[in-house]
C-alpha cells in the first residue's frame, strides 16, 4: 500500500514539475499573441483593455517594414527554390552513382556549409559579392543562403534517398521508361516528403536570418523584415513595445501557415509502397 | 518471345566474384528457375539480363539482338520484384499501366488494357485502391500485373513469392504454371525454393558460388543430382549422404561404413575411374527410397532413433548415428509407426547414388553422364 502511494506522489510531483516548466516556455508566446491587440502594451504579461487593432494600422502604414515582409518572401522563396531544386538534384546523383568515396564528398561540403553560413565567413563573403558586383542586389542574398544552406540539404536527403529501396526506378526503368522518365515518374514522388521537410526548414532558415541581408544589403527598400524590424526601435535603441509586437506577429505568421499548409498537405511522415 | 544466351560472361563487384565464366543457353519459350543458396549468383545473372548489372566481361544475347551493355529500357523485357516495388504515389490502375504510359499509349487505352490484365489476377475490383491499401498477395498479383501488361520478350522474376505466407505461395506458384502453360513465355525465375523450381521449371540451372553446377530438366536434377551439393539442394528433405569405404573384389563393388550393409554392385566404369588408388565415396539415397527394416533386406542401416516426425500423409523417421550424422526416410502411410529407440532402415539398390571425394555424381553404365 505504502509503495502505491509513494508511486502516486512521485507521479503528482513530476506532472507538477513539467507544468511549471511549461508555463515558463509558454509566458512568452501568450505575451506574443495577446501584445499586439493592446494599445499600451508593455514587457509584462496583461489582457488587452481595450481589445484594439491600433497597433497593426500603425504598423502597416509604415512602407519600411511593409516593404520588408515582401522582400523576406522574395528572398525566402528564391532561395527555397534554389536549395529544393539543388539538393534534390545532387543529393540523388550522389545516392543513385556509384561515385567512390561520395560520403566524404558529403560529410566535407557538410563541415564547409556550416563555416560559410556562420558568421567567421562574412567578411570574405562581402568581399566576393564586393567584386563580382552584386552587393545591395536580392540575387546576392539569394545566392550566399543557396550556398550556404544546400550542403545541409544534400546531407538531409541523401540519407533520406538512401533509405528508398532502387527497386522503385529500376522496375521504372525495366518498364521501359529513360532514367529521366524515371527520376520524374517513380522517384521524385517518392521523395517528395523528404524534398518538403528540407523546404520547409530552408524557408524558415532564411525567414529568419538576419546577419546577410544586413551586411549584403545597403539600400533600406531591400532589406527584409528581419532587418526592418529595427525601424521599430527608437533612436535611443528602446523598442516601441506595441509596434513590435504587432510586426512580429505579423512577421511570423507565413512560417506558421506554411507549417499548417505543409502538414495538411504533406503530414510530415515519410510513406513507402516496398513490401520488405 | 527469344532465346537468351550467357557466353563466357563474369561479374565482379570489386575483388568479390559473383557470376564466374557463365555459359548458358535458354530457348524460346522455356521456363527456366535459377535455383540456389544466398549469394550464389542467381540475382546477378537475372540482373544482368535485365540490364540493371552490367557483365565485367563476356556477351549477352536475346535472340539474335546482343544486349550485354544495352539499357533495360530497350531490353524489351519485363521483371517482378521481390519487393513489388509498387509506386506508392499510383493507384492500381496507373501502376499496372505505367509500362504502356511510357510507351506513349493514351490514357483510356491503357487503362481498359489494365484492367483486362487485372480481372485475369482477380484485382480488377482494387483499381482506384493505393498499393498501401492492399493485402501482399493482391500487391504481388498487382507486380505481375504490371509484367504481364505489354507484350515482352523475356518475362524475369527475382524471387517474386518469397514475400508470401505459405498458402498464398501455393496458390501463386499453380497460377504462375499455368500462366507458362497458357503463353508458352520465355522466363528467367530466381529462387531458393527447390519445390518452386521442381514445380515451374522447365529446366533448373542449380548455381553454387557464381558457377552453374548442373543444369537439367526438373526430374533429371532430381533423379540424377551432378554433385552431392545438387543432392544436398534439391529434395525435401534432401537426400541421405554418407562417406563409405569402397573396394572392387570378384568384379563387384563392396561398400562398407559402420552399422551398414550394402550388397555387392555392379562396377561401372565412372566407378572404376573414381575408384583407381582410391577407397572413398559418398553413398546417397533419397529419403522416399528409405523404408524400416523388417529383416531379409539387402540394403540397411542402422542407428539411434532421433526423431519420428508425423506430416499427414507421411511421416519422417530420423535415425542418428554414433558420428552424429543424421538419416531421414520419408515413409507413406496412414499407420502409427512405433519404433524402438534403434531403428534399422532398408533401402534397395537400384536407388542408390554413388559420388567420387570431390563430390561428382558416379554414373552407371548406360546412364547419361
Amino acid at each position: 500500500m505504502t509503495r502505491y502511494l509513494g508511486l502516486y506522489f512521485t507521479r503528482i510531483g513530476f506532472s507538477v514539475a513539467t507544468a511549471l516548466i511549461g508555463v515558463f516556455f509558454a509566458l512568452p508566446l501568450v505575451w506574443f499573441i495577446f501584445a499586439p491587440f493592446n494599445p499600451r502594451a508593455e514587457l509584462g504579461l496583461s489582457i488587452p483593455e481595450p481589445f484594439s487593432l491600433t497597433n497593426f494600422e500603425a504598423v502597416f502604414q509604415n512602407g519600411f517594414a511593409m516593404r520588408g515582409l515582401w522582400n523576406s518572401l522574395v528572398q525566402s522563396v528564391g532561395g527555397v527554390i534554389l536549395v529544393g531544386a539543388g539538393a534534390t538534384l545532387a543529393s540523388y546523383a550522389l545516392s543513385r552513382s556509384p561515385i567512390p568515396g561520395k560520403s566524404v564528398i558529403t560529410y566535407i561540403l557538410l563541415l564547409f556549409s556550416s563555416v560559410v553560413s556562420g558568421s567567421a565567413a562574412m567578411v570574405p563573403i562581402f568581399l566576393i559579392i564586393n567584386g563580382i558586383g552584386l552587393i545591395d542586389t536580392q540575387i546576392a542574398v539569394i545566392l550566399v543562403f543557396a550556398g550556404g544552406l544546400l550542403p545541409t540539404a544534400m546531407f538531409i536527403l541523401r540519407d533520406f534517398i538512401d533509405s528508398i529501396p532502387k527497386s522503385y526506378e529500376e522496375s521504372a526503368m525495366v518498364a521501359g521508361a529513360s532514367p529521366v522518365q524515371a527520376f520524374f515518374d517513380v522517384a521524385l514522388p517518392v521523395i517528395r516528403p523528404g524534398i518538403v521537410v528540407v523546404v520547409v526548414w530552408a524557408f524558415v532558415s532564411i525567414w529568419g536570418s538576419f546577419l546577410i541581408p544586413f551586411i549584403l544589403l545597403r539600400s533600406s527598400e531591400k532589406m527584409p523584415a528581419s532587418v526592418a524590424i529595427y525601424s521599430f526601435y527608437s533612436e535611443a535603441g528602446t523598442p516601441i513595445v506595441t509596434l513590435l509586437a504587432a510586426y512580429s506577429l505579423l512577421y511570423s505568421l507565413p512560417v506558421v501557415i506554411l507549417y499548417l499548409l505543409v502538414s495538411w498537405k504533406f503530414g510530415f511522415r515519410f510513406f513507402g509502397g516496398i513490401k520488405a | 518471345m527469344a532465346s537468351i544466351r550467357f557466353k563466357s560472361i563474369t561479374k565482379k563487384f570489386g575483388e568479390f566474384v559473383a557470376v564466374e565464366d557463365l555459359n548458358l543457353e535458354m530457348n524460346d519459350g522455356e521456363f527456366v528457375c535459377l535455383l540456389g543458396p544466398s549469394g550464389c549468383g542467381k540475382t546477378t545473372t537475372l540482373r544482368m539480363i535485365a540490364g540493371l548489372e552490367t557483365p565485367t566481361s563476356g556477351q549477352l544475347l536475346i535472340g539474335d539482338r546482343e544486349v550485354t551493355f544495352l539499357h533495360p529500357k530497350d531490353r524489351k523485357i519485363s521483371m517482378v520484384f521481390q519487393d513489388y516495388a509498387l509506386y506508392p504515389h499510383m493507384n492500381l490502375a496507373d501502376n499496372i499501366a505505367y509500362p504502356l504510359k511510357v510507351r506513349g499509349e493514351a490514357e483510356a487505352k491503357r487503362h481498359a488494357r489494365a484492367r483486362e490484365v487485372a480481372d485475369v489476377l482477380k484485382i480488377g475490383h482494387l483499381m482506384e485502391r493505393m498499393p498501401s491499401q492492399i493485402s501482399g498477395g493482391q500487391q504481388q498479383r498487382t507486380s505481375l500485373a504490371r509484367a504481364l501488361v505489354y507484350p515482352s520478350e523475356v518475362y524475369l522474376f527475382d524471387e517474386p513469392l518469397s514475400n508470401l505466407d505459405a498458402k498464398l505461395r501455393l496458390e501463386a506458384r499453380g497460377f504462375l504454371n499455368h500462366l507458362q502453360r497458357d503463353m508458352g513465355m520465355t522466363a528467367v525465375y530466381v529462387t531458393h525454393d527447390q519445390a518452386e523450381a521442381m514445380a515451374l521449371a522447365t529446366r533448373v540451372a542449380v548455381m553454387d558460388a557464381g558457377k552453374v553446377v548442373q543444369y537439367a530438366p526438373p526430374m533429371e536434377v532430381y533423379r540424377r543430382p551432378a554433385t552431392t551439393f545438387v543432392a544436398n539442394f534439391v529434395g525435401s528433405p534432401p537426400m541421405n549422404l554418407l562417406p563409405v569405404e569402397a573396394m572392387i573384389a570378384d568384379g563387384a563393388l563392396h561398400l562398407k561404413a559402420d552399422r551398414v550393409s550394402v550388397a555387392p554392385l555392379p562396377v561401372s566404369r565412372a566407378v572404376a575411374a573414381a575408384l583407381n588408388g582410391n577407397s572413398k565415396l559418398t553413398l546417397g539415397v533419397r529419403p522416399e527410397h528409405l523404408s524400416i527394416a523388417r529383416g531379409g533386406e539387402a540394403n540397411a542401416i542402422t542407428g539411434q532413433l532421433f526423431a519420428n516426425e508425423n506430416m499427414g500423409p507421411e511421416k519422417l523417421v530420423t535415425l542418428e548415428r554414433d558420428d552424429a550424422a543424421r538419416f531421414t526416410a520419408r515413409i507413406f502411410t496412414d499407420d502409427v509407426i512405433a519404433l524402438e529407440s534403434t531403428v534399422t532402415l532398408g533401402f534397395s539398390s537400384e536407388h542408390i547414388h554413388l559420388f567420387d571425394p570431390a563430390g561428382a555424381r558416379l554414373p552407371m553404365d548406360g546412364e547419361p553422364a
